[in-house]
């Protein structure tokens, strides 16, 4: 971190009140867990007020007093709430006493350029926090589902034994009910049997129809392109239900190729308007000197245009597996109960029966996208760093 | 492999029936039911006995019960049947039974006579409700409460569910009016045989509604049978409605601190109805299935896995224990005399004919 700007300490008119404030937002958040928000709101802003007068002007050594806040109040977080409450506590307690110092040292002030307003500043870091509780509120619920899949319990709920962290309140048995029921099992087996051949399909049309539509001479290109994007459109239901009667009068409604085609026409779009995004950059006198060293066209495609636009084809790919592995209106309708897939399978757990089964596929789920992402990204790097297109 | 199979087994069926199946009796079945402990209830006490004694048929369930009536109409219309057994509620029955979507059946030509002989009508009786309707059990839908949030009285009249003075906190009911409505008027001084004169008209509707506003704040909705035992394991709600089965499974089987509270239970059943324009083969079969899982013994080996009344009179005596924890399963059938000291039958004329009107009027109430 360089410092920016010169800083100095500020009065206490200013960091006091800042952090009372953020001591009531906790005082909230902690006193409505126990049902009194008020209490908590007041309580949080009087009791952060003091202590943090109390450690900038009675006590001189920060460190210290930072130690000793994060000791002080995960010992009251113990005592009021266990081991979970002492965590909680403790990490109150670092957070405030380093939010206290940086406030009062005016250590905020010095990552910034000194011609700043205070307005400015205050958008500085409102616009980071605000960024992180967006960050806060998509991840947590995902986050609240992992433990909850240990529970050795067959509901939705913390257990008293869990919130203790005591080794009984937690098992394995939802993922060895996952590994063991034939219920999951042939779900399981039906979405991996279903999306990589919906995704082969999706990837192969979607990629010949943007590069198709890419060329200037082909004749209603937009009509055609609008088309072939309704699916993303059209509201999942209409497309679900028109696909329904017409699969049930050729005979396709209750089949895996049924499915797969469903499926596949909900992927096109996602190919599509990706390959089309990456052949935007694509520089067409490549093609035509190809053809000038004799590629005949399907040639050139593979060997020159391919590579060039793989990284759009790739996403586009993922995008439509995740959409068929993902999809339940449409396997509801099209699908019969032999083509149950993971989602189906989880839509109809979730209404009969609350069981945390679901929870424990659900993690697996989120582990295996990470890995899938992760490994794609990896794949992407490396590519880029053997094509020197990256300076990593 | 597998794929290709199914490809080719179901374009067959579908293009010419009759032509490739040798044999008279189709090999393949899909049971529709409800997901949960009551189709594992069905899946052991006659679907795995009856294809260990025939390992050529495979079974496949759909969880699709809950939106069955317009599952089969839409099937209907697209002339396209897959399903061959749907074990719905006797008023979808009486519905899909109007609409000529179920098949009717003759009781003492399809189902076995009872093992003391009595012809299959007079075993199931007055249960069979409607001509398409193969009742397979009495469920009731009743309330459980939480031992540990009601003090030192615990609840034992349905009208403790109305007293938010002696038993403060949430309590969870069923999101349609049916039950609700009679419950709140029999709290209301109604008495229990003039219940139905009062709700048919429009001031004993208001007057139903108005009972249930002195409770609205503190009521959460449910809609799915799993949603309150959820909500009791939390404990999130002093009390709530659902079906007797769902609560024997949160007492018994997952040991939570809930009792039942039997007072003003609604009786109502649950059976199969077969689609109606099954093809020639796929119905030899599942006419074959359903004479062996409505014998007076399998649907006396039910009760063992959940606590719902067989259907069959000849049934009763045979209810022994739970198959895992060995309990004596009698005291927790609904129709157990014990707690059936004071009931309600679900009418179902009075609902056929009022329930598009009433909830109508409870939907306008709730969104109020």
């Amino acid at each position: 971190m360089v410092a920016l700007t010169p800083i100095s300490r500020t009065p206490v008119s200013f960091y006091v009140p800042v952090v009372a404030a953020a001591g009531a937002f906790a005082g909230l958040l902690v006193g409505t867990a126990q049902g009194q928000s008020l209490l908590g709101l007041v309580g949080g802003a009087v009791a952060l007020a003091i202590i943090a007068l109390v450690i900038t002007q009675l006590m001189d050594n920060e460190k210290a007093s930072r130690w000793g806040l994060t000791l002080l109040m995960l010992v009251g977080g113990f005592m009021i709430g266990g081991l979970p409450g002492g965590v909680i506590g403790g990490l109150f307690g670092w957070f405030f006493g380093w939010f206290t110092f940086w406030l009062f040292e005016g250590r905020y002030r010095a990552t910034v350029p000194p011609y700043l307003t205070p307005g400015q500043v205050l958008w500085h870091y409102g616009f980071r926090v605000i960024c992180g509780a967006i960050f806060i509120f998509l991840i947590t619920p995902i986050l609240v589902v992992m433990p909850l899949s240990f529970n050795a319990e067959d509901f939705f709920t913390f257990t008293p034994e869990m919130l203790r962290f005591d080794p009984d309140g937690y098992s394995l048995k939802h993922y060895r009910d996952f590994f063991t029921s034939s219920d999951w099992q042939q779900a399981l087996r039906n979405s991996i049997l279903i999306a990589p051949m919906a995704t082969l399909l999706s990837v192969s049309f979607g990629t010949l129809a943007a590069i198709g539509l890419s060329q200037p001479h082909v004749p209603f290109r937009r009509a055609i392109m609008a088309i072939l994007i309704s699916p993303m459109i059209v509201p999942l239901i209409i497309s679900a239900a028109g696909m329904y009667f017409f699969y049930s009068r050729i005979g396709l409604q209750g089949t895996y190729l049924g499915v797969v085609l469903a499926h596949a026409a909900l992927g096109i779009p996602f190919v599509i308007i990706t390959v089309t995004a990456t052949l935007v950059g694509f520089d067409t006198s490549l093609t035509r000197a190809a053809a000038n060293m004799g590629a005949n066209p399907v040639t050139t495609f593979f060997r020159v245009q391919m590579p060039l636009i793989l990284p759009g084809v790739i996403s586009g790919g993922l995008f439509a597996f995740i959409t068929s592995f993902d999809e339940v209106v449409v396997v509801l309708f099209v699908g019969s109960a032999g083509q149950k897939t993971l989602p189906w399978q989880m839509f109809t757990g979730l209404r009969e029966q609350i069981s945390p089964t679901i929870l424990a596929v659900a993690t697996i789920l989120v582990v295996i996208s990470i890995a899938l992402l992760t490994v794609v990204e990896l794949l992407r790097r490396r590519s880029e760093r053997l094509r020197g297109m990256s300076p990593g | 492999m597998k794929l290709t199979k199914i490809l080719l087994a179901s374009t067959s069926l579908t293009l010419a029936a009759g032509l490739v199946q040798a044999q008279e009796m189709a090999n393949d079945m899909t049971l529709v039911s409800w997901g949960g402990a009551y189709q594992s209830s069905q899946q052991n006490a006659y679907v795995a006995p009856y294809l260990e004694a025939n390992p050529d048929v495979t079974a496949v369930w759909d969880e699709s019960s809950a939106e069955a009536v317009a599952k089969l109409r839409a099937m209907n219309e697209a002339g396209n049947i897959t399903w061959d057994l749907v074990d719905v509620v006797a008023s979808d029955a009486i519905r899909l039974c109007d609409e000529g979507l179920a098949m009717e059946y003759d009781p003492d030509e399809l189902l076995a006579p009872g093992d003391d002989g009595t012809p299959a009508s007079d075993d199931f009786g007055d249960l069979i409700v409607s001509d398409c309707f193969i009742p397979q059990i009495v469920y009731s839908t009743t309330f459980g409460y939480r031992t540990d949030m009601v003090g030192d009285t615990p609840p034992t009249k349905i009208c403790d569910v109305f007293d938010l003075e002696t038993y403060p906190g949430k309590r969870s009911l069923e999101k349609r009016p049916i039950n609700n409505m009679e419950w709140a008027l029999l709290c209301d001084g109604v008495a229990k045989d003039e219940v139905y004169d009062v709700l048919g008209t429009p001031e004993g509707q208001e007057r139903a509604l108005a009972k249930l506003d002195t409770i609205k704040d503190e009521v959460i909705w449910w809609s799915a049978g799993a949603d309150t035992p959820q909500l009791l394991a939390d404990g999130e709600i002093v009390m709530g409605s659902t079906y007797n089965g769902r609560l024997f499974s949160v007492i018994e089987e997952q040991d939570q601190p809930v009792a039942m509270l039997w007072d003003a239970q609604v009786f109502d059943l649950d059976g199969w109805i077969i689609p109606a324009g099954l093809p020639e083969d796929r119905l030899a079969r599942v006419k074959d299935f359903v004479r062996f899982a409505t014998d007076t013994q399998r649907l006396a080996d039910q009760a063992k896995y959940i606590s719902y009344g067989p259907a069959r009179a000849s049934s009763a005596p045979l209810v022994g224990e739970h198959a895992e924890l060995g309990i004596k399963m009698a005291p927790h059938m609904p129709t157990d005399p014990e707690n059936a000291k004071n009931t309600f039958l679900y009418n179902y004329e009075f609902w056929a004919d009022y329930r598009d009107d009433i909830d109508a009027k409870f939907q306008a109430w709730l969104a109020k």
